[in-house]
């Protein structure tokens, strides 16, 4: 929690949920992206529909899932489809707007890797892999990104190249808001209280500020009211 | 064909299978990936989409040669720590990798049951896992574009979780259906698990109907999904999956728990049995 009254988590959910417009159809994992898109679709985009990987289609779930499959993710859908199909005829049938990722590491040009630390073959960390993200990245009309910014995290260079940066529209971090131009991602907003050589510490590439950086509005009464109210499923 | 769960194992599973759990966050085949554990089933391939819990017991316990897969995680939890000793450190073996996307594993089990050589998809572009895995690029004969071909699972035995048989054996799952369908149709024999069996199916909408001609087991696990869940009959355990993190962590840990909840219960009655009585005592 900030001296501002909301959590890294909460501002980068604020983020990312504002640039999604109503109607807009939304391919979410669980997490960040699941918190976004349901605050969205309960403030100014009630229209914005979710969709999650295991299949259900306009999931409207009234708290937030633990996992992609939660029963209430289809209890709540306007159509639960299979895998083979989602991946087929909704992503690469190109019926999405805006496809959400993470990753343990991203590179200057928004490649993601979610699969090693070290050598494939001899890993240092094994991670769980790409998943639907390789296909997410190429299929999806824009990719958000939302990571924790750290130099572990922002790194020169990746381990291994999961999925390509080329529909990185915007990437959301805990410090602020980097967007591609010219090719590259460039510091383009900072959080309330941070400054940019913060932002530049906690990336492992020499990082461009954009001239005309902007600072993102805190998250307001009401868009924290809405996120608080969603919680997460209790794990217990 | 209603047969117990032993025997369908024991009659269809060989070691050096290829062998496909199927089930994406429901319906997981847990008590089948028991009774190949108590059954000791050694070197087999094991192919799913989001190898979880019961494929890190799998793996744990030495069952596994290979691991064909596109996400092993705990999901909303973290790492399967089982996968990952036997991928770092080689415990209790080392496991060969063939690694996927999602939408490159869904394009290959429907090839599967299509009766398909290979899935076509536009996947698998740039990026490092294309050399890491098996694939190949392909022409679109009408078009000229690019494609990618994912060889199709063929496996030897596809293993499903479902709500509800017949007596004849004709099974219905509903909800999150996955990919099971086409494990099932893309396997040389196919074994569900159910809930329960009833007199007649009710079709429930979008149901998946598997007619009992292309099952060659259907064997009654109830509560064989935990700690996944069965739409409309119990609800997922998140506890568990945040609980196997712990367990799963240290390796003798582990094999005590398995020893305890699997090796030293019979069935999927005993299992939940066991984990009752120490709920119980907690």
């Amino acid at each position: 929690m900030s001296a501002n009254g909301y959590s890294a988590d909460e501002i980068m959910a604020v983020e990312a949920a504002r640039r999604l417009e109503d109607g807009t159809v939304c391919f979410v994992g669980i997490g960040l992206p699941s918190l976004a898109a349901n605050l969205a679709r309960r403030t100014h985009a009630p229209g914005c529909v979710l969709i999650y990987e295991s299949g259900t289609i306009g999931a409207k779930p009234e708290r937030l899932p633990l996992s992609i499959g939660d029963g209430e993710l289809a209890e709540t859908a306007d159509a639960v489809v299979s895998v083979p199909e989602m991946f087929a005829y909704w992503l690469q049938g190109e019926r999405i707007d805006v496809g959400f990722l993470s990753a343990a590491q991203i590179d200057r040009h928004g490649n993601l890797n979610s699969t090693v630390i070290g050598e494939y073959t001899s890993p240092k960390v094994r991670l769980p892999g790409g998943g639907g993200a390789p296909e997410i990245a190429t299929g999806a009309r824009d990719v958000f990104v939302l990571l924790r910014q750290t130099p572990r995290a922002f790194v020169e260079r990746l381990d291994f190249t999961t999925s390509l940066g080329d529909r990185v529209r915007v990437v959301v971090t805990d410090l602020g808001i980097l967007e591609p131009r010219d090719g590259e991602l460039t510091l383009v907003a900072t959080h309330p209280g941070v400054n940019t050589v913060e932002v530049r510490a906690a990336t492992g590439w020499d990082l461009r500020v954009a001239a005309d950086l902007a600072t993102t509005t805190p998250p307001t009464e009401q868009e924290l009211a809405v996120l608080r109210g969603l919680g997460t499923k209790s794990a217990a | 064909m209603i047969a117990p769960l032993r025997d369908a194992i024991q009659r269809f599973v060989r070691d050096g299978d290829t062998v496909a759990l199927e089930g994406f966050t429901h319906l997981i085949p847990h008590a089948a990936g028991h009774e190949l554990i108590r059954q000791e089933r050694r070197d087999l391939t094991l192919v799913r989409m989001t190898p979880d819990l019961v494929y890190d017991q799998l793996i744990g316990m030495g069952c596994a040669r290979k691991l064909v897969f596109s996400w092993g995680g705990n999901p909303g939890v973290g790492s399967l720590h089982r996968l990952r000793d036997a991928v770092e450190h080689g415990w209790p073996r080392p496991l060969e990798l063939e690694e996927h996307s999602h939408a490159g594993m869904a394009a290959a089990y429907a090839a599967g049951a299509a009766n398909l050589p290979f899935g076509v998809l536009r996947g698998y572009r740039g990026g490092d896992l294309p050399a890491r895995t098996r694939v190949a690029r392909v022409t679109c004969p009408f078009t000229g574009e690019e494609l990618a071909a994912v060889g199709a699972h063929r496996p030897d035995v596809g293993i499903v979780h479902a709500q509800q048989a017949d007596r004849r054996g004709n099974v219905q799952l509903w909800g999150i259906a996955g990919v099971q369908k086409e494990t099932v149709l893309a396997a040389k024999h196919a074994i569900a698990t159910v809930e329960e069996v009833v007199d007649e199916l009710t079709l429930v909408p979008g149901g998946v109907v598997l007619p009992h001609w292309v099952l060659d087991a259907v064997a009654v696990a109830r509560g064989g999904a935990h700690p996944s869940y069965a739409h409309g009959y119990y609800d997922r355990d998140n506890a568990f999956y945040v609980v196997w993190d712990e367990i799963s962590r240290d390796r003798e840990r582990f094999q005590e728990w398995m020893r305890r909840h699997v090796l030293e219960t019979q069935d999927v009655t005993q299992y939940h049995e066991r984990l009752a009585a120490e709920t119980a005592a907690a």
